[in-house]
C-alpha cells in the first residue's frame, strides 16, 4: 500500500564486521530488544491461551483449579445445553445484524466523505467520534435514549403510532435494540480505516475515468470498490473477530438478558467464570471462542486471497 | 464536479453528521436538563444549569475515577510506545537467525481473542496481588503486536545506510535507537500515543474484573455503577458523569484523527 521504496542494501563495510565481531552476537542482541514484548505475551496472552485450552479439559474448583480430567466432555456438554446454544444463537445473530450493516454505513460515509469539498475536514471529524467514544458511556447513552417512556426513540415511535415497544426488555426487540447501537459505536473506526484506503487509490485512475466520461457508478464498481478490496478485507475481518468479542454493551444494557436472548458467548464466559465459578465450562466456551475467530481469520484469508486485487 | 452533485453531497453530508451526531448532543443536552425536564422527555433544556455536574462530582468520586483513568492511559501509552518501538527496532535493524519466527509468532498473537485469556489472567492477578492496583491494570498491556506493525513500517523507512555508518562510527545500537530512529519517527509515536490512549481510558472488562474497589477504579466501570444506582432517578447526573468522561477522548479524537487515520490504515494494511 504505502510505498516504501526498498534501500538496496549496501554490502556491509569491513570495519563493521570487524566491529561486529568484538561485539556481542547480533542473536543476543536482537533477543533483547525484544525480549520485553515476548516476555508479556508469554506470561499474559500465550501462557493464559495455553491454560485455557486445559482446563476446558477438567472438572474445576471454583478457584480454578484443576479436579479431575474430564476430556472432551466440557464440550459435549456444552453443544446439548439449551443455554449454550442459546448463546451461541445470540451470537451468530449479533454478528449478522452488525457487520454487514454497520459496514455498508461506514462505505457509504466514507464514499461521501472523500469527495474534495471544502469544508470536508469537519465531516471527516464528525465522522470518525465514535471511535473517541467508550463503550460505557455510548451504552448509558443508549440506555437513556431506548427507555419506553422518557427516551426519544419512542418519542419519535408514538409519533407514527407505534406505542410501548419495550426495547431492552422484550425478547424480541433486546438482541436488536443492542445491534443497532453496536453499530454505531463501531462506525466511527470502521469509517477511519475505510477513508484510508479510499484516499490511497491512485488518483490517476480516476483522472482516466473522467476523460473516458464514466458514470459516477461505474466509476465506483469498476474502479473504486475494487482498489478498495483489500481494505474492506481487513475490516470485514476484524468486524467479525469485534462482535464475536462484544461484552460492554451487554453488561450495561442487557446483562444477557431478557431470557438470555441476549447472552453472546463472551457474556457467558463471564457470568460462567465470575458468577457461577465454572471455570471448566467457561474454558471451554472461551476454546471455543478461540477457534470461532481462528477460523473466520483462516476462511476470510482463504476466500479473500482470490477474490482480493492487490496494488 | 457539477453544482448539482456538489449540492447533494453537502446535503448528505450535513444530514449523516445530524443522526450520526445526535446521540452525542442529546447526552450533552440531558445533562443540562433539570430533573423534571429530563422526565418529560424533553430534547432541549430551557434553561442551561451546571447543577448536574456539580452533582456528577459530589455524589460519586467522579474526580477520583478520572485520575485514574488518566494515570492508567498515560501509563499504558509509554509503556506501549517503549515496548513496541525496541521490538519494531530489532526487526527492521538487527538481523539475526530465528527473527522471522518471532515476527510470525507476533503475527499469531493477533488472532488469540484476549478474553479468551481472561480467566487464567485473573488467576494470575490474583497471584500477583494485583488485584485492586495500577500494575495489574497497566502491565498486561504493554505488548502490542499492532504497534510493534506500525512502527515496524515507519522505521523501514529509515534508509539502512544511516544505520551502517553509525556502525562503522562507533555509535552504540542503543544511542543510534534513542537519538536517531525515535526522534524522526516522532509522527508515528504520536499516532500510536493517541491510539494506545484512546483505547485504555474506553477499556471495560479488564478494569470491571480486576477493581473492586474505588482505589483505582477506572471513569468506565464508575459509570456502569452510577447507572445502576442512579437508574431512574437523575438521569442527567449520569448524563453529566458521561459527558465528562467522552471529552478528554473526543478532543484527542478531534486533533488527532488525520493522523490517527493514516496510522490504522498503514499498520492495518501492510
Amino acid at each position: 500500500m504505502s510505498a516504501v521504496t526498498k534501500t538496496a542494501n549496501s554490502p556491509v563495510s569491513v570495519s563493521a564486521n570487524s566491529k561486529e565481531k568484538k561485539s556481542m552476537p547480533t542473536i543476543i542482541v536482537g533477543l533483547a530488544y525484544l525480549l520485553p514484548s515476548l516476555l508479556l505475551f508469554s506470561v499474559f496472552l500465550f501462557y493464559p491461551m495455553i491454560k485455557t485450552l486445559y482446563l476446558s479439559l477438567f472438572i474445576t474448583d471454583t478457584q480454578g483449579n484443576p479436579l479431575n480430567f474430564v476430556g472432551l466432555q466440557n464440550f459435549l456438554y456444552l453443544f446439548t445445553d439449551p443455554n449454550f446454544l442459546q448463546s451461541m444463537k445470540a451470537t451468530f445473530l449479533f454478528v449478522l445484524y452488525t457487520v454487514p450493516i454497520g459496514l455498508v454505513i461506514a462505505l457509504f460515509l466514507a464514499l461521501i466523505a472523500n469527495e474534495k469539498l471544502k469544508g470536508i475536514g469537519f465531516f471527516r471529524t464528525m465522522f470518525s467520534s465514535t471511535m473517541g467514544m467508550s463503550v460505557a458511556a455510548s451504552s448509558v447513552i443508549w440506555m437513556f435514549m431506548y427507555n419506553p417512556t422518557i427516551g426519544v426513540i419512542n418519542k419519535v415511535l408514538n409519533l407514527v403510532g407505534i406505542h410501548d415497544v419495550q426495547w431492552l426488555l422484550d425478547p424480541k426487540y433486546a438482541l436488536v435494540a443492542v445491534s443497532i447501537s453496536t453499530i454505531w459505536m463501531n462506525i466511527g473506526f470502521t469509517f477511519l480505516i475505510l477513508l484510508g484506503g479510499l484516499q490511497n487509490i491512485d488518483e490517476k485512475l480516476y483522472e482516466n475515468a473522467r476523460i473516458a466520461g464514466v458514470s459516477y457508478w461505474y466509476q465506483l464498481l469498476k474502479i473504486t470498490l475494487p482498489m478498495l478490496s483489500p481494505t474492506l478485507f481487513f475490516i470485514i475481518t476484524v468486524s467479525f473477530i469485534n462482535a464475536f468479542q462484544t461484552f460492554g454493551q451487554i453488561d450495561i444494557l442487557t446483562k444477557g438478558g431478557p431470557t438470555d436472548s441476549t447472552n453472546v458467548i463472551v457474556y457467558s464466559i463471564y457470568k460462567d467464570a465470575f458468577v457461577n465459578y465454572n471455570v471448566g465450562s467457561a474454558s471451554a466456551q472461551a476454546t471455543i471462542l478461540f477457534f470461532c475467530i481462528l477460523l473466520v481469520t483462516a476462511l476470510q484469508f482463504k476466500l479473500g486471497e482470490r477474490k482480493v486485487h492487490y496494488q | 464536479m457539477s453544482i448539482t452533485r456538489k449540492w447533494t453531497t453537502y446535503l448528505l453530508l450535513i444530514a449523516a453528521t445530524l443522526v450520526l451526531m445526535f446521540p452525542i448532543l442529546y447526552a450533552f443536552s440531558i445533562s443540562f436538563m433539570s430533573g423534571a425536564e429530563v422526565l418529560e422527555g424533553k430534547i432541549w433544556p430551557s434553561s442551561f444549569s451546571f447543577e448536574n455536574y456539580r452533582d456528577a462530582f459530589e455524589k460519586v468520586p467522579l474526580l477520583h475515577y478520572l485520575i485514574n483513568s488518566f494515570a492508567v492511559s498515560i501509563f499504558v501509552m509509554a509503556g506501549q510506545l517503549l515496548v513496541s518501538s525496541l521490538a519494531a527496532f530489532a526487526f527492521v535493524f538487527i538481523k539475526f537467525k530465528g527473527r522471522d519466527a518471532i515476527f510470525f509468532l507476533f503475527i499469531s498473537t493477533m488472532m488469540i481473542p484476549w478474553e479468551a485469556t481472561m480467566v487464567p489472567n485473573f488467576l494470575t492477578a490474583q497471584k500477583l496481588g494485583w488485584i485492586n492496583n495500577y500494575l495489574g491494570l497497566t502491565i498486561p498491556f504493554f505488548a502490542l503486536a499492532f504497534g510493534t506493525f506500525l512502527l515496524r513500517q515507519q522505521f523501514k523507512t529509515i534508509p539502512n545506510e544511516l544505520y551502517e555508518a553509525s556502525q562503522v562510527a562507533g555509535i552504540s545500537r542503543f544511542r543510534f535507537f534513542w537519538n536517531v530512529v525515535l526522534p524522526v519517527s516522532k509522527t508515528s509515536l504520536v499516532t500510536l500515543g493517541v491510539y494506545s490512549f484512546l483505547t485504555t481510558w474506553n477499556m471495560y472488562l479488564w478494569p470491571l474484573l480486576v477493581t473492586n474497589t474505588e482505589d483505582v477504579r477506572t471513569v468506565q466501570i464508575g459509570l456502569k455503577q452510577m447507572q445502576t444506582q442512579e437508574i431512574s432517578t437523575d438521569w442527567g447526573v449520569v448524563m453529566a458523569a458521561v459527558v465528562v468522561v467522552i471529552l478528554p477522548t473526543l478532543l484527542l479524537l478531534f486533533l488527532g484523527q488525520k493522523r490517527l487515520q493514516k496510522g490504522l490504515t498503514q499498520g492495518a494494511i501492510k
